[in-house]
């Protein structure tokens, strides 16, 4: 490779570059558009043709990202005025916070076709601040138990719609058959506030449990985290897959649609993508149970929306608001369900699809996901009273450095590198240090 | 033979790289400066004079930072060892004749072309998957229990990741310089009895000691700042963050840009204390 | 060495040789093998090496073979290789596109102010020259997290997110003291000599440069070429982190696929073959002419 062929490929490649820019019409709108790489993005991604027919003249560009990396791009964009995006994903964590310091643009404006009082009220009630729609849910989701049918029966046990805690425990005891790569359970282990913070903190509301007292003191010390968390991990030992402390949402997904899990609780929004026979082994073979609970009120389950906003800083928000008015509109779910099938449309955010028949035949977790939704209380999401919002998160801007490294600590409890009550012990430490320097 | 003339010409040659080096050094390191003494929390829209050393302090005194540090040191230099006497040893194989040398040469270097991010998500997805790795189907296949490589041994899976990465650099290097080695002496040596793990301690050795000094300056140049193979694999957690990523969970994930500038400027310092010693040791070489 | 080696110990020698190159290189192999796997054959157990059914399917999905435009041109790769109703996720040319001008374009720009700095402090070597060639190594350890806040914000200033002379500008910084470093200790190499002669013969200092140093430097410019296109090619923070859509390279093309919802090894895998693939096969072509250059002043 001589340093002239270098040279010419290169010139030849900047004229090449030069002329792809150039191409592109000045007429049309352009929206970059950030999305995690979950399946019904993508699915969404793969329609923007039908977008077009109705709107050609927006052109749509997709940065379609895994999720940290989303999370910390579009993070930091929005924070710094960067205007790099026109429509984000974010969920129901980032929406009341972004939108108090008003980095997001209303949604007050979206046309009458958009029906904005279908929304389940709990899923609109998360993306409202003081009044105002500052983002639009595109799937909502909580979560609950998902269990192999044939396995349960093998055991000899029936799943009750609304387990107990300890019932949970029995049945994963009994399915686990390690030899041939079977785990009774299989939970978020994997660190980080959106995977297993998630998932302990919907757990720690069921036993008692809550993060912060009316005070916002730390409550790791609490009998009611310790009972959480020896709960959690004796479990996961006992009957849940090696490496758990690795595995999220996404590993769990996999493990579960290979026939490794019993059960797994997770968000509802998978419970189409393991009934899917093109991608599960297991499709046939899957029923639905509520989170469970220890008989205190509050069922282990949370509540979240992957959701479409504008940020502030965009330069084509009349377009976006658009695109975000075509991908959660009444009508989207329309044309997912002509191309793909009913059981494969965004679920959990309006009340309409939960009325429409066709939905409910194709999709025998509907109810299930709907009575879980509805049973997730944001505004109180804790046994004892709390000053903040969030059931499986805290809406406070802090929350989540804080949590990922409380995850961290958590899961390296799991692994077996710390003990249950050194990890609260970090916890603790963690939560007093960072509320004490955020002053609290 | 450095004339008036040429010395000029010499200086106008360099002040490009220089300044460029200069303001990209720079610029944000005034500027992180700058946040390191601030109260500047985006999140909450605040960017309030003056911390002072407030967000030193905060940084330096919690317990995170001196576990980083450890953990930096440890992972910088395991995977210094390996790929140093890996390299060492692959290359000292690869001078001998062999049957198809060129090819296994190719082998050999392959990995360095590959993207540290691929690297890492195909190790951890496909080797090192406790349930569905090629490792814990190995394991099984011996009647061991496959061992959760993420989890129970993090920061060593971390080293082997990288290692892999960079020991193909590392045997190219020693490699040419074996190749340059004397043969007369060697074989001299052998002449005189000396044993070969004799001749390797007293003339390989000493001979490579220059390019050995060379392969541990670059590599540790790069692997200060390893941050996608932690990203990717295990996110900081189980004792595997380094100040680098804690520096990053500071300013990216918990969005409170002046502690995490304090800890970028702590990064700085230690990169520069290591880098003196590098420094030493390869300006002695580079007088030779 | 004209000695005479046993052919036993020089089998030896070559088995073992061969076992560990395989060894190393098995990781790319696997991506390789897996790629053509469907996702259920990916996960098998015991796993399948090579006696499964091959598919295309991952490339399709992945977008290997782009699809024909509006017009109706091209893609004709795509429709005789993929299955119509295989949905396609990206545009991979793209990605790939922005990867080699971004490469390319850091690399001869590096050049351009490396070669004349090199030369000069190999050649006309003050008192501290050698103290500016370790400062030059030392800004290499700013760590990127660290000041990634300040570069992020100075681009939004200057308008300059997201755009390719923005990526080519800071990855050339971020390369140029190795590439100086690696230039310097090649040049130093040639001897003085040559040089005073052809200052005899009355060459200026242009005519120094142009002919009689750069033909002698060719090797240790193109394995620097080599090393720095490497390197541009495999940078995962910065490309990552500033870029959104018009420069975004192949590291965001595979953020794209990284552990995304359900099972994923084999679209993982044709992603990821996809992105190491082009600097993989310049690799091994261009190996003789890394390796000439590859000793930064190792080798005396």
């Amino acid at each position: 490779m001589s340093l002239k062929t270098v040279l010419g490929a290169t010139t030849a490649l900047a004229i090449c570059a030069a002329a792809t820019t150039a191409f592109a019409d000045g007429h049309a709108t352009t929206i970059t558009i950030a999305t995690v790489n979950n399946g019904d993005m993508i699915r969404m991604q793969g329609l923007t043709e039908v977008f077009n027919e109705t709107h050609p003249d927006i052109i749509v560009e997709w940065v379609t990202l895994e999720e940290n990396v989303l999370r910390q791009n579009v993070t930091t964009d929005i924070a710094q005025g960067g205007g790099q995006y026109d429509v984000i994903t974010i969920g129901t964590y980032e929406v009341p916070i972004w939108g108090a310091n008003n980095w997001l643009t209303s949604l007050d404006d979206l046309p009458e076709s958009y029906n904005i009082d279908d929304l389940l009220p709990a899923i609109r009630g998360g993306l409202t601040v003081d009044g105002t729609l500052y983002a639009s849910p595109f799937y909502g989701e909580s979560s609950m138990v998902m269990y192999r049918t044939d396995l349960m029966d093998a055991a000899g046990l029936e799943m009750p719609d609304a387990p107990s805690w300890d019932f949970i425990r029995e049945a994963a005891i009994a399915m686990t058959d390690r030899e041939n790569d079977i785990y009774g359970i299989c939970l978020r282990g994997k660190p980080g506030w959106g995977e297993n913070v998630a998932f302990i903190t919907a757990t720690s509301n069921s036993f008692g449990a809550r993060w912060f007292d009316e005070d916002w003191t730390p409550q790791f010390d609490s009998d009611e985290w310790s009972n959480t968390l020896n709960f959690y991990i004796d479990l996961l030992n006992e009957a849940g897959p090696p490496g758990a402390a690795n595995n999220g949402f996404n590993e769990n997904l996999a493990l579960f649609q290979q026939g490794s899990c019993g059960m797994w609780i997770d968000a509802t929004v998978a419970a189409s993508f393991v009934t899917n026979p093109n991608d599960s082994e297991v499709a046939d073979r899957v029923g639905f149970a509520l989170a469970p609970d220890n008989g205190l009120g509050r069922r282990a389950n949370w509540l979240w929306a992957w959701s479409l906003a504008i940020p502030a800083s965009s330069d084509a928000p009349e377009a976006a608001m658009a695109f975000i008015n075509w991908a959660t509109g009444p009508g989207y779910v329309e044309i997912v369900a002509e191309r793909e099938g009913w059981a494969n449309v965004p679920p959990g955010t309006r009340s309409s699809l939960y009325e429409n028949q066709a939905y409910l035949d194709a999709a025998p977790f509907a109810q299930m996901t709907l009575d879980s939704i509805l049973s997730a209380d944001p505004t109180n999401p804790t046994v004892d009273p709390v000053p903040y919002t969030g059931v499986q998160f805290v809406a406070i801007p802090e929350f989540a450095g804080l949590a990922t490294e409380i995850g961290q600590v958590f899961s390296s409890a799991l692994a077996g590198l710390m003990t249950a009550e050194e990890a609260l012990a970090a916890a603790q430490a963690l939560a007093v240090e960072e509320m004490d320097a955020a002053g609290y | 033979m450095a004339t008036q003339h040429s010395r000029s010409a010499a200086r106008t040659m360099m002040a490009p790289a220089v300044f460029l080096l200069l303001v990209w050094m720079l610029v944000p390191l005034i500027l992180t400066l700058w946040f390191s003494v601030m109260d500047y929390r985006p999140l909450r829209g605040t960017f309030e004079c003056c911390e002072g050393l407030g967000n030193y302090i905060r940084f330096a005194s919690s317990s995170s930072f001196q576990d980083a540090i450890v953990t930096t040191l440890i992972m910088v230099g395991g995977i210094l060892l390996i790929t140093v006497t890996g390299g060492i040893l692959l290359a000292l194989l690869l001078d001998q004749p062999i049957w198809g040398q060129g090819i296994v040469r190719i082998l050999v270097i392959a990995p360095f072309f590959v993207m540290p991010t691929v690297a890492a998500l195909v190790w951890k997805n496909m080797f090192m998957n406790p349930v569905n790795g090629l490792l814990a189907h190995l394991w099984e296949f011996f009647g061991a229990e496959p061992i959760s490589w993420l989890t129970q041994v993090p920061l060593f899976s971390i080293i082997i990741i990288v290692s892999w990465i960079w020991l193909p650099f590392a045997t190219l290097i020693l490699l040419t310089a074996i190749q340059s080695l004397d043969s007369e002496q060697m074989e001299a040596a052998e002449m005189d009895g000396a044993s070969p793990i004799a001749r390797f301690f007293y003339i390989v050795l000493p001979h490579l000691s220059r390019a050995i000094t060379v392969v541990i300056l670059i590599q540790t140049i790069f692997l200060l700042s390893i941050f996608a193979e932690i990203f990717v694999t295990t996110g900081g957690g189980f004792g595997t963050r380094t100040l680098t990523y804690l520096v990053y969970q500071r300013v990216i994930e918990s969005q409170n840009v002046g502690l995490g500038s304090a800890g970028g400027i702590f990064a700085v310092i230690l990169a520069n204390i290591v880098a003196i010693f590098l420094m030493r040791m390869v300006g002695k070489n580079l007088d030779k | 060495m004209a000695r005479a080696i046993p052919t036993s110990r020089r089998l030896a020698f070559t088995a073992l040789a061969w076992i560990i190159g395989l060894l190393i290189f098995f990781p790319i192999a696997w991506i390789i093998l897996t790629s053509f796997k469907t996702e259920a054959v990916a996960i098998a157990d015991p796993p399948v090496f090579v006696n499964f059914e091959w598919t295309l399917e991952n490339y399709c999905l992945v977008g290997l073979f782009p699809e024909a435009d509006a017009q109706g041109n091209g893609g004709w790769l795509r429709g005789l290789m993929c299955d119509p109703d295989t949905p396609q996720r990206s545009d991979y040319t793209r990605f790939l596109m922005n990867s080699i001008v971004i490469a390319l374009g850091s690399t001869l720009l590096g050049l351009l102010i490396a070669v004349p700095a090199a030369w000069s402090m190999a050649f006309v070597p003050g008192k501290g020259t050698k103290n500016i060639l370790l400062w030059m190594l030392s800004t290499k350890m700013l760590p990127a997290v660290g000041v990634l806040y300040p570069i992020r914000l100075i681009l939004i200033e200057l308008n300059m997110l997201d755009s390719k002379g923005s990526m080519i500008f800071i990855l050339t910084m971020i390369n140029l003291p190795i590439i100086i470093w690696m230039l310097y200790t090649y040049f130093r190499e040639i001897p003085v000599e040559i040089l005073e002669a052809a200052r005899m013969d009355g060459a200026g200092l242009k005519e120094e440069i142009l002919y009689v140093l750069t033909p002698m430097a060719v090797p240790g410019i193109a394995s620097t070429v080599l090393l720095n296109i490497i390197l541009a090619w495999n940078e995962a923070f910065w490309t990552l982190t500033l870029t959104t859509v018009d420069a975004a390279p192949l590291s965001a093309f595979i953020a794209s696929y990284s552990s995304p919802e359900g099972l994923f090894y084999a679209k993982l895998s044709a992603a990821s073959a996809m992105a190491i693939a082009p600097i993989l096969i310049m690799g091994w072509f261009s190996q003789k002419q890394l390796v000439r250059g590859l000793t930064f002043g190792a080798v005396k």
